[in-house]
């Protein structure tokens, strides 16, 4: 019982099957963590402590009318503070949405109320998931549980603190550059951004809708495939959606990787910019995979060099366009200081929004505007092409591939908020993945020698996260490196 | 320098933002850099390339024109800063 908190999804589910832990004393267990570390740490803006209480007691009583809902029915979740809920504010890390209540629910949360799953609170993110490092919060810090000096990454930070703080077992987190699996790297957590279209986007706020993904972070690759399966399947409310049903990703996960063929870019695994540790950490990894009869073939993928710079004049030009539903009049903060339409305009959005939002705002006007489209957006999207078929050429060889997650580990707070081009250039490994639509894992793979963790990041054709999640788990299945504890969390 | 700060002024008026001086400076500044970096992007030969449009080979998805799912309007006009019982309120926009 007084271990509950070291358990993860899959493994709380069988302490409540089996009557040792009630949902009511996992969610309590839950409450305490946030309650004793989340003060320090930052990683929720918002908490729903009785009402979680209160399902949690309805849970016990439906289990005990053999109603479970699912495995999971009765369980704890955090969610990004990115998800529009009739039941809490939805804010996205933004002023301008301050009391926001959306009059509908997003269909993640529709999902994870269906399997029974408890949201005990909304964390903290970049403000509308712009930026890498979390800091971009209207709200306030979130700290790395593993040096609270440090960022958590970004945009998803406060799921992925939360998880790696083992506040709670499981997060949702959205991903448009590498906001799931950079902070699920950086904090010593799992994460993975699904194939594009595999998990309903409706009532999630949007930052640029050709990237935008959700996925869940959690503590292990086998929890990731059990909450991908509560979220993902075709959706008529999201034109994007996959139009096919999800596979079952759990019945995936045979431990066994006997000729698996890796594709390794061997450009991303050396140069200037990658950190030597990150660099040893995850070249160990693949000799770990190699040893589980794994193989390693060289891939080329020459076009991902360009990736940074696709991929920020794509995303700025969709949310220059997304952003500008914000005007003060449908829903969120207004400023009253204006006597006409216009100026309740500007000075809404020039008070509501922060520094980054406003770069990105400008920046996507200005790819967009007349004369500059072709050089720009257009120029953009056509080398998204090439990127694109970059993968498909080295997928004919391979059936995932191997990346560093990040090009470091987790920077100081402050570190890089002067800088927005260097902060942009720790999503090298990460952005290729959206470009493509593929889905991408982050697992922890290793520690630098002043204990911060490292992330490995698999990539996989499209529509197969269960290829990249049965590599992932088969390493698991060999690795401890996902059940350390931050040292500052572990009682 | 690509941009200038009259750029950055018109693009900041297009996009219904009202920067301050010092602002306006460290926007020209940062989108200098930026646009500095994706200046690589020119030397990418792109002749017969298709720009993307949909990263996955699906077509656009068609549905009958039905109503569904209607929210209440009291409901919807409840998040506007200023509102009616059916309606939000804006500032005058004719004299």
């Amino acid at each position: 019982m007084s271990e509950l908190w070291k358990a993860g999804l899959a493994q709380l589910a069988l302490h409540v099957e089996s009557g040792d832990a009630s949902c009511h004393d996992v969610v309590s267990e839950t409450l305490a963590r946030i309650e004793k570390y989340d003060g320090r740490i930052g990683a929720f803006v918002r908490l729903r402590g009785e009402a979680a209480l209160a399902e949690a007691r309805a849970a016990d009583e439906a289990r005990a009318r053999k109603r479970a809902r699912s495995r999971l029915h009765g369980l704890p979740i955090a969610v990004k503070d990115i998800f529009a809920s009739r039941e809490f504010e939805t804010t996205c890390g933004s002023k301008i949405l301050a009391g926001f209540r959306a009059p509908y629910d997003a269909t993640v949360l529709v999902r994870l109320r269906e399997a029974g799953l408890i949201v005990v609170g909304s964390t903290n993110m970049d403000e509308f998931a712009m930026g890498s490092s979390t800091e971009n919060s209207a709200f306030q810090k979130t700290r790395n549980p593993w040096d609270e000096s440090r960022i958590p990454g970004g945009s998803s930070g406060g799921s992925a603190a939360a998880v790696a703080a083992r506040m709670v077992p499981a997060a949702l987190g959205t991903d448009t550059g590498g906001s799931i699996r950079q902070p699920a790297a950086l904090c010593g957590v799992v994460g993975i951004k699904p194939t594009y279209g595999r998990v309903s986007r409706y009532g999630l706020v949007a930052f640029a809708s050709s990237l935008d993904q959700i996925g869940p972070l959690t503590r292990s690759c086998s929890d990731a495939a059990l909450l991908l399966g509560v979220l993902a399947g075709h959706d008529p409310r999201d034109a994007t959606s996959y139009p096919a049903p999800a596979p079952n990703f759990l019945a995936s996960l045979t431990g066994d990787v006997s000729g698996l063929r890796i594709g390794v870019p061997r450009g991303f695994f050396a140069g200037p910019g990658l950190d030597p540790e990150v660099q040893r950490c995850t070249a160990e990894a693949l000799t770990r995979l190699q040893s589980l009869g794994a193989k390693t073939v060289d891939v080329e993928l020459p076009n991902s060099a360009h990736g940074i710079a696709t991929y920020y004049l794509i995303c700025t030009a969709e949310a220059s366009s997304n952003l500008s539903r914000y005007d003060g009049v449908k829903y969120g903060f207004r400023a009253r200081d204006a006597d006409t339409l216009d100026e309740m305009y500007e000075n809404t959005r020039s008070q509501g929004f922060g520094a980054e939002v406003k770069r990105r705002i400008l920046l996507g006007t200005y790819v967009l505007s007349a004369g500059y489209y072709d050089a720009y957006y257009r120029k953009a999207q056509q080398i998204r092409t090439l990127i694109r078929g970059d993968f498909e050429r080295a997928f004919e060889a391979c059936d995932v591939i191997a990346t560093p997650t990040t090009p470091g580990p987790a920077w100081k707070l402050g570190q890089l908020v002067d800088d927005p081009l260097q902060m942009y250039l720790a999503d090298v490994y990460t952005v290729t993945a959206n470009l493509a639509g593929l889905p991408g894992l982050s697992l922890p793979c290793g520690f630098t020698g002043a204990g911060l963790p490292v992330g490995l990041q698999l990539l996989g054709r499209p529509l197969d996260e269960a290829t990249v999640l049965r590599a992932g788990d088969a390493f698991q299945r060999h690795t401890d490196f996902h059940e350390r504890v931050p040292p500052g969390v572990t009682r | 320098m690509h941009i200038t700060r009259e750029t950055v002024l018109y693009i900041a008026k297009l996009a219904r933002l009202r920067l301050g001086d010092t602002e306006v400076e460290r926007m020209q500044r940062d989108l200098d850099a930026i646009l500095g970096h994706v200046d690589s992007l020119a030397a990418v030969d792109t002749r017969d390339v298709a720009p993307t449009t949909h990263v996955l080979d699906i077509a656009t998805p068609l549905r009958r024109d039905e109503v569904a799912g209607v929210l209440p309007v009291a409901e919807v006009v409840r998040n506007a800063p200023d509102h009616t019982d059916d309606a939000m309120v804006v500032p005058k926009v004719l004299e």
